[in-house]
């Protein structure tokens, strides 16, 4: 049996897992031990440690007090859930609502300089953890389950960090929870039983929602808007999955969403690019909100 | 261009909030602590850029003492780090210089004095995803990562001495993955970085060092 070949594209992706009948979680398990000359024992171990830091890192603000640096957020993860416990009928569905206190949860300990999972970054560190907790505690599957589809969440992500970028600095927060984003829905996709086809076109929806998104982090720090955006990539990416698992396409394939996602990025001013000079971060009320440490 | 791993995108595991602030800049002191021979006994540490302006909010000062003091990128000490540092009577200074213009953004320049009295400066760089350059040493431009095992070389600018470095590597049996050679003036100091996929054992290093010409050889564990 041919052992896979690393790939650069989602087309050449698809011709693996279609020639191998196997799904994308496997063909980026096996480049890994393919290109990096490790074990799959070896690689296995790695991400099943990355999981367990997303996990502690996603509950860590529901059992305490946690104030970022920068001051301006802190326990929004425990309100969010708080809400649900009082008897509040989560209008965004149980799913969603869980998802998103844990993802801005990884944002409190992120900015309180607790451990956390760059997935692809510091800045998105939500969106993964987040939807996967949530989806893996609401549809019973396994700590196995989530590390095999963190494997197909990172073949995503590695196709935009090669091919375009995943860095805010460059192409702004599509880059970053977009990219984040996407890799989740691709990630649930196949979770949910969904052919690598569809898990590319689920990437490909979560990128074409976000397009222009802009990076205009308050006080240049990685607290607002950071973390709701965070909670808006946990959404965008069940909706995505949702939309792809029904069969649904999008019109754009995943490879050339992701140069159109680039060529946006790039044609964003640098103001709206990790400078704080634009955006909300200009914002009257944000800019008071900002304590003056220099 | 590095070859992307799944690790690079799930990853890297690090104490946050920033990749390129904090845990970028605790990799540059990190790297500028194993490039001195003795104790630390202080450090000053000049930022520029977008460094200068939210050090404090990115914890960029907690991480680059964290660096000094050895620490690694996802230990939860980090953020106690000045205390530690207090402790282990090593003393700091943040110096944010926002007038002079640097070429990139995210620029520290470190200023160690080691318990010899001797002096290192080290300049570095913070790329994105925690990854850091080292682009100066003395004074003298240079460029390497960390991100192999390095042993980096000063000695005089003389024919035959890279020649002696690089049959002590060979004996050794140590590959070569990449080799750069820098000097301040001709015939005066040159650094010598050479980077390797293996280890590079403590003997090679000490043999390097008593080679005639060679003023001092440093090891960089890959980190």
């Amino acid at each position: 049996m041919n052992m896979v070949k690393d790939f650069i594209s989602g087309e050449e992706l698809i011709l693996i897992c279609r020639e191998r009948d196997i799904d994308i979680s496997r063909a980026m398990a096996e480049r890994e031990c393919l290109v990096f000359e490790m074990t799959q024992q070896e690689v296995w171990s790695k991400m099943e440690r990355a999981w367990h830091i997303m996990k502690d890192s996603a509950t860590a603000a529901l059992k305490t007090d946690l104030k970022s640096m920068g001051g301006l957020i802190g326990g929004e993860a425990r309100k969010i859930k708080e809400r649900g416990e009082q008897g509040g009928n989560h209008v965004c569905g149980r799913v969603i609502a869980k998802a998103i206190s844990y993802a801005m949860g990884v944002l409190e300990v992120n900015a309180s300089m607790g451990l956390i999972v760059a997935a692809p970054t510091a800045g998105s560190s939500g969106v993964i953890p987040g939807t996967f907790l949530s989806v893996m505690e609401e549809m019973n599957f396994s700590d196995e389950d989530m590390i095999r589809a963190l494997f197909n969440a990172g073949a995503i992500g590695y196709l935009i960090a090669l091919n375009a970028t995943v860095s805010g600095a460059e192409g702004g927060c599509q880059s970053e929870v977009g990219s984040a984003s996407a890799m989740a829905a691709s990630a649930i996709t196949e979770l949910m039983g969904g052919s690598p086809r569809q898990c590319l076109s689920a990437a490909s929806s979560a990128l074409s929602n976000i397009l222009g998104l802009v990076c205009d982090p308050v006080g240049g720090l990685v607290e607002a808007p950071c973390q709701q955006r965070n909670a808006m990539g946990v959404a965008n990416a069940l909706i995505s999955a949702e939309i792809a698992l029904s069969g649904i396409n999008n019109i754009v394939p995943f490879d050339e969403m992701v140069n159109v996602m680039y060529q946006v990025g790039t044609s964003l001013p640098s103001e709206l690019r990790e400078t704080a000079k634009g955006g909300m971060a200009i914002a009257p009320s944000a800019c008071s909100r900002c304590i003056d440490y220099n | 261009m590095k070859t992307i791993s799944v690790f690079d995108i799930i990853g890297p595991n690090m104490i946050g909030p920033s990749s390129s602030h904090t845990a970028g800049a605790l990799r540059i002191a990190h790297l500028a602590r194993n490039m001195v021979k003795g104790e630390v006994a202080s450090v000053k540490f000049i930022l520029y850029g977008s460094f200068a302006q939210t050090y404090k909010g990115h914890g960029t000062d907690k991480a680059l003492v964290a660096g000094m003091l050895g620490l690694s990128t996802e230990d939860h000490r980090i953020k106690d780090s000045l205390e530690l540092a207090r402790k282990n009577g090593l003393e700091y200074s943040f110096e944010p210089n926002m007038l002079e213009k640097v070429d990139h953004p995210n620029t520290v320049n470190i200023l160690i004095l080691d318990d010899k009295g001797e002096t290192t400066q080290v300049k570095g760089i913070s790329i994105g995803g925690g990854r850091a350059v080292i682009q100066e040493i003395n004074g003298v431009e240079i460029n390497f990562s960390g991100e192999y095992h390095t042993v980096i070389i000063y000695h005089k600018d003389l024919p035959g001495v890279v020649a002696n470095i690089t049959k002590v590597l060979s004996d050794h049996n140590i590959n070569i993955a990449f080799m750069k050679l820098y000097r301040e003036t001709r015939g005066s100091i040159a650094y010598s970085i050479i980077e390797a996929d293996e280890p590079i054992n403590e003997e090679a290093v000490n043999k390097i060092e008593n080679l005639p010409n060679v003023e001092k050889a440093m090891l960089i564990e890959k980190f």
